[in-house]
Order: C-alpha cells, then sequence, then structure tokens
C-alpha cells in the first residue's frame, strides 16, 4: 500500500441494497409537511412569475427598464446569469467524468438536473426580449414566404441560438441517459402497478445485460467527450453577443475565457446552494454527498473566484494600457460612476469572500459554505448587470447617457425566475433518484477493506 | 434473446465475474450477465467485442458539419445573397460556430440513437429475472438456444460456480 489512502466515497457500512434504498426513499415514501411547504412556496412564485411574463408579452417590453440608450436590461442579465448556472452540471458530469474523478458520481445527477432547469430558466428570457415571442421561430433558418429571407449567419445573436439549443437538448439527454437505469430501479422494486407502469416507460424497458452495458458506457463516455467542448463553447458563444460588437467594456478579447470561468463559478455556487439544502431535507444523503465533496466543490468556487478576479483586473490594466480613452472611461466609470455600488458588490462577492474558504474549517463548515455561495450568486448576478449595464448606460457621447430605469417589473422577473427553476427542482427531488445509483454503486469500496476479499486492490 | 433458458443469480460482482469467465470457458455462446451496474471486467469474462458506437457518433458528426457548411453556403451566398457590413457571403470565421454546434448536435443524438438500436430499445414489459438484478443481484443467463445447452448440465454449471438460486425461465 501506498502511504496516500484515498478517503471513502461512501461513508458507512453499506451494501448494494442499502444504496438503492437509501436512494430511492424520497421517490417512494410520501413526501413530508416541509417538501410541500417549499413546494407551494416556489410554486407561488412561479404563478407570480408566469402572470409577470403574460403581463410582458401582452403589454410589451416597456414595461421593463429597457429603454435609450440602455437597450438590454434583466432579460439579458438574467438569462446569462441561468445560462451560466447550468455550466457546473455538465463540468460535473462530462469534464470530471473524462478526468476519472469519481467523486463526481455522487453529486453528477443533482448538478446535471440544475444545469437542465437553469437552461430551461434561462431559454425563455430572450424569446421574450424579443419584443414579439409569437414570432419566435423567425430564429430558426425554415424555408419561408419571404424571399425565402434567410437569417444572418454572421450574427452572435443567432450563434447563441444554435449553441443555447443544442446545449439544451445534448444536456437533457446526457441526463436522461444517465436515469434510464435508475428508472428500471425505480421499476423493479414498485410495489403499485401505476408506478410500475410510469417507471417502465421511462426506463425503456432497460434491462441491464452486459451487452447492454457495454454499449451504454461507451455511450456515456462519447457524450461526455462531446459535452466538454459544448459547455465551454456556450459561455463562449454567449460572451461573442458583447465581445463581437464595438461597445467600450464590451469589445474585449478576455470576454470567452472570463464567461467560461464565471459560469463555472456561478454553477458551483448553485450546486453548493441547493447540495447542503438537499442534505438537510435527505438525511441519508450526508453518507453519499459528503463533507470531503462539498469541500472540493469548494475549492473549485475559490480557483475560478480567483480566475474572475484576474478577470477583473486584468480588464482594468488593458483598458489603461490600450490608451483608448473611451474604454478607460467605460472602466472608470463602471468602478466609480453612478453605478459604482453595482461593481462592488460583484467584486467584493465574487473575489473578497470566497477567500474565506482559504480555510479548511470555513471549507468544511455547511453554514459557512452555504453562506459563502449565496454571495456568490447575488454576486455573478451582478457581474452581468455591470458588464451589461454600466457598458451601454454611458458610451460615446455624453449627449447618448441615461440610466436604466429599473421597474416592478424588473425585480418580478428576476425573481420569479427563482419560482420556476425551484419549482421543477423540487418535483425532480421527488420523482427522480437524486443521486446515481447506478454509478455510486462501482465506487462503494473506494477508500475501503471490501468485505469477505482480505485487502483492498 | 427471446427464448427461454436458465439463471443463476449471485450476490457478489466479483463472483459473478468469475463465474461468467467459467460458463465462457465451458463453451457457452449465447448467455449474458445481468447486473445493476456496470461491472469491471465483465466484458472481456464474457468477450464482448469494443462497441460501434463511436463510428457512428464520428459519421454522424461530420455529417453534421457537412449540414451545417451547405446550409450556411446555400442561404447566404446562393438563395439570397446579403451583403452586411461589407462582409464576403461565405463568411468563413463567422460560421465556425454554427458549425461547430450542429457537429456536436448530430454526433449526440445519433449516437443515443444507435444506443437505442443496439439495445433494442424502448423495450415493452420486457420479462425480468429477478426484480433485485437492478438493486444488488447479479445474475447470469443461458438461453436455450445454445447449442451446448442442457437444462440440467446448466444447472449443475451454475451451481457449482456458486449460485445462490437458480431460476428457469419459459421466456427472456
Amino acid at each position: 500500500m501506498s502511504s496516500v489512502t484515498r478517503k471513502p466515497l461512501i461513508l458507512g457500512n453499506k451494501t448494494y441494497k442499502d444504496i438503492t434504498d437509501d436512494i430511492c426513499q424520497p421517490v417512494e415514501a410520501a413526501p413530508g409537511k416541509k417538501w410541500f411547504a417549499m413546494l407551494l412556496s416556489a410554486k407561488m412564485l412561479f404563478l407570480f412569475y408566469i402572470l409577470h411574463i403574460a403581463y410582458i408579452i401582452g403589454v410589451g417590453m416597456g414595461l421593463l427598464g429597457v429603454n435609450h440608450p440602455v437597450a438590454w436590461g434583466t432579460m439579458i442579465i438574467t438569462f446569462v446569469f441561468w445560462i451560466g448556472i447550468g455550466h457546473a452540471g455538465t463540468l460535473i458530469s462530462a469534464i470530471l467524468f473524462l478526468f476519472r474523478q469519481k467523486w463526481r458520481t455522487s453529486v453528477a445527477r443533482s448538478a446535471e438536473a440544475m444545469t437542465v432547469f437553469a437552461v430551461m430558466t434561462a431559454g425563455i428570457f430572450p424569446l421574450i426580449h424579443t419584443g414579439r415571442p409569437w414570432l419566435d421561430f423567425w430564429l430558426l433558418p425554415y424555408p419561408n414566404q419571404r424571399g425565402p429571407l434567410w437569417v444572418n449567419f454572421r450574427s452572435p445573436l443567432l450563434w447563441d441560438v444554435f449553441a443555447v439549443s443544442t446545449y439544451a437538448t445534448v444536456s437533457s439527454v446526457f441526463w436522461f441517459i444517465g436515469l434510464i437505469p435508475d428508472f428500471a430501479t425505480l421499476r423493479d422494486r414498485a410495489k403499485t402497478k401505476l408506478r410500475r407502469m410510469i417507471y417502465g416507460a421511462l426506463s425503456l424497458g432497460w434491462r441491464g445485460s452486459a451487452r447492454d452495458w457495454a454499449h451504454y458506457e461507451m455511450l456515456y463516455l462519447l457524450l461526455a467527450g462531446l459535452s466538454t467542448p459544448l459547455v465551454l463553447s456556450v459561455h463562449t458563444i454567449v460572451s461573442f453577443d458583447f465581445a463581437v460588437s464595438m461597445l467600450p467594456g464590451w469589445h474585449t478579447t478576455i470576454f470567452p475565457p472570463y464567461f467560461v470561468a464565471g459560469a463555472i463559478f456561478s454553477g458551483f455556487g448553485m450546486v453548493v446552494t441547493l447540495l447542503t439544502l438537499v442534505r438537510i431535507g435527505f438525511p441519508q444523503f450526508k453518507d453519499y454527498i459528503t463533507i470531503d465533496h462539498m469541500e472540493v466543490m469548494n475549492k473549485i468556487i475559490m480557483a475560478t473566484g480567483l480566475m474572475v478576479g484576474y478577470a477583473y483586473c486584468s480588464e482594468f490594466f488593458i483598458a489603461w494600457y490600450s490608451g483608448n480613452p473611451y474604454e478607460v472611461y467605460a472602466f472608470t466609470n463602471r468602478a466609480f460612476g453612478p453605478y459604482w455600488w453595482s461593481y462592488w458588490i460583484m467584486f467584493s462577492c465574487n473575489v473578497f469572500i470566497p477567500q474565506l474558504f482559504w480555510f479548511e474549517r470555513f471549507r468544511r463548515s455547511i453554514p459557512v459554505m452555504f453562506v459563502i455561495s449565496i454571495f456568490v450568486n447575488i454576486g455573478m448576478w451582478f457581474e452581468r448587470f455591470v458588464i451589461t449595464v454600466t457598458s451601454l448606460h454611458r458610451d460615446f457621447l455624453p449627449s447618448n447617457w441615461g440610466m436604466y430605469a429599473w421597474s416592478w417589473f424588473d425585480t418580478a422577473i428576476l425573481f420569479g425566475s427563482f419560482g420556476m427553476f425551484l419549482t421543477i427542482f423540487l418535483l425532480y427531488l421527488k420523482f427522480v433518484p437524486a443521486i446515481a445509483i447506478a454509478e455510486v454503486k462501482p465506487v462503494l469500496f473506494v477508500g475501503k477493506k471490501r468485505p469477505g476479499h482480505g485487502g483492498g486492490h | 434473446m427471446a427464448s427461454g433458458g436458465i439463471a443463476g443469480l449471485w450476490l457478489d460482482d466479483h463472483e459473478v465475474v468469475e463465474a461468467a469467465r467459467k460458463v465462457r470457458e465451458a463453451g457457452f455462446k449465447k448467455f449474458d450477465a445481468i447486473t445493476p451496474f456496470p461491472v469491471h471486467g465483465m466484458e472481456e469474462a464474457i468477450g464482448i467485442k469494443r462497441s460501434m458506437i463511436p463510428y457512428v457518433t464520428f459519421v454522424a458528426g461530420v455529417t453534421g458539419f457537412l449540414a451545417a457548411v451547405a446550409l450556411q453556403y446555400w442561404t447566404s451566398a446562393i438563395s439570397w445573397p446579403i451583403n452586411v457590413g461589407g462582409k464576403p457571403f461565405f463568411s468563413g470565421p463567422a460560421f465556425v460556430p454554427v458549425m461547430f454546434e450542429l457537429t456536436i448536435l448530430f454526433a449526440a443524438l445519433s449516437s443515443v440513437g444507435a444506443l437505442f438500436v443496439l439495445c433494442k430499445l424502448p423495450k415493452l414489459d420486457p420479462p425480468v429475472i429477478d426484480p433485485d438484478v437492478t438493486c444488488h443481484k447479479f445474475a447470469i443467463f443461458i438461453s436455450e438456444e445454445d447449442s451446448a445447452y442442457n437444462a440440467e448440465r446448466c444447472e449443475q454449471l451454475l451451481k457449482s460456480l456458486g449460485a445462490k438460486e437458480i431460476k428457469k425461465l419459459a421466456r427472456y
């Protein structure tokens, strides 16, 4: 044995049967009062959201604060925010899979679910932001009777249509493929005919024969390989929406890596927020989603937080070094202009606060990481606010300057979108095994002695 | 395998891999292992060849790429060429993102399609050896279509390999 021993990935003396029982319990038992209370609150917020979205579609985008010169507002900010959240899920499920990080198995399912739901939440915003959402099919290149007039493939906004829809499709498919064997487990445990039918249909009649597993594992590897460049491309292309324009503050080459790092940073923030709550809601999951797992994610938060901090500083340096007065002004205005508060909220939440994770005590403390992860979420929303609003509100000519007229509807859609996300996430926790059963079982004996087999191997 | 046969059940993944190897060495060809999770070493033990899905992925990826090139070239340079900021009608670099996305989309969806075809999914209510083979039991199933099949001999073999339970199936 080498002197370095792995820490066990799953705590307690569990058998394969225990794993199945533990993970299926929330899906099979009647939901508790707390779950209902949370679902009810989330659903109220969701309904509130739907009503406001309906009102905005009915009356028009003028209800929001967007106007000349700040024509991109809460819709775009919150779109980028939610798309970014999604990135951690694909990072965990695809990139860490390729790097053979076994700890990912416990958190991959929920992180991927978060990805799918976050992309769903995000996707609504640009569709409404078009102003006339009933014409959104114009975004697709389809043969039409207007010429045919095609979409402009040179526009970053169109690249975004392709990037986000591909990302949504592939990450949903990836998630579902991972779920097939677990649905089969639920089907075979079903006590009632209805459950058996529903989970039987969802499992597609999965059997788990060695030949099926051979194809399945190959497909999983391929999807991981395809999702890895995909996830890096999505926020790159989202950043092109800004970077390809000529606006000072947007027109920078650092945007793609800076956006991707920020996306992973915010995504892990949300994963930590959700998983600390899942651990409280389902105490038996504490043996699977251990403090060690949370600590690793906190380390990633700190590392990506430093990357984001580097990007903030680099932007300032390049603005000064470029000698371009408009660029210099854009950045001075960000930090010391009328929107100084948003810049410093962003900077403190994303760069200063995660530094607490240098201390092991804080990295391994559930209350501390929960609070920090909330700050990360707030900070990353403000990052997008800073990028979008402060760059637009003062560009080249002072006669073209203005402020963003934040309205009640901006607040409503920002908070309402959390209602949509949380409603779907709570339903997921009740109807889908929140930990990948078939993926956790093979790592059961990592860092442990296998009973009846002498030593480890 | 839409035929009957005999199945043995194990409770340990290492034992079932060993048993599968022995069943293969005994000369059986039409047999399979049914396990709750992919068991390490099982493919070698049974002698399963590498999956052919990567070839599908490659061909579909190339198809997606060419489809994106064709779509963008035809719409932007042939069907209705529009001068956008003096850029060439076929603006190569600007067309890269869509080429990339369609490559990934075609490759991913076709690979999933290939899995469905190869594993014959979806199956309608397939017979189950034991409800616990998706939980903690590991099965080896020998089909009666195998030329070496003999119910008694198979039962003896599976028992001698340590099967905790033997099940005869009319249809699997």
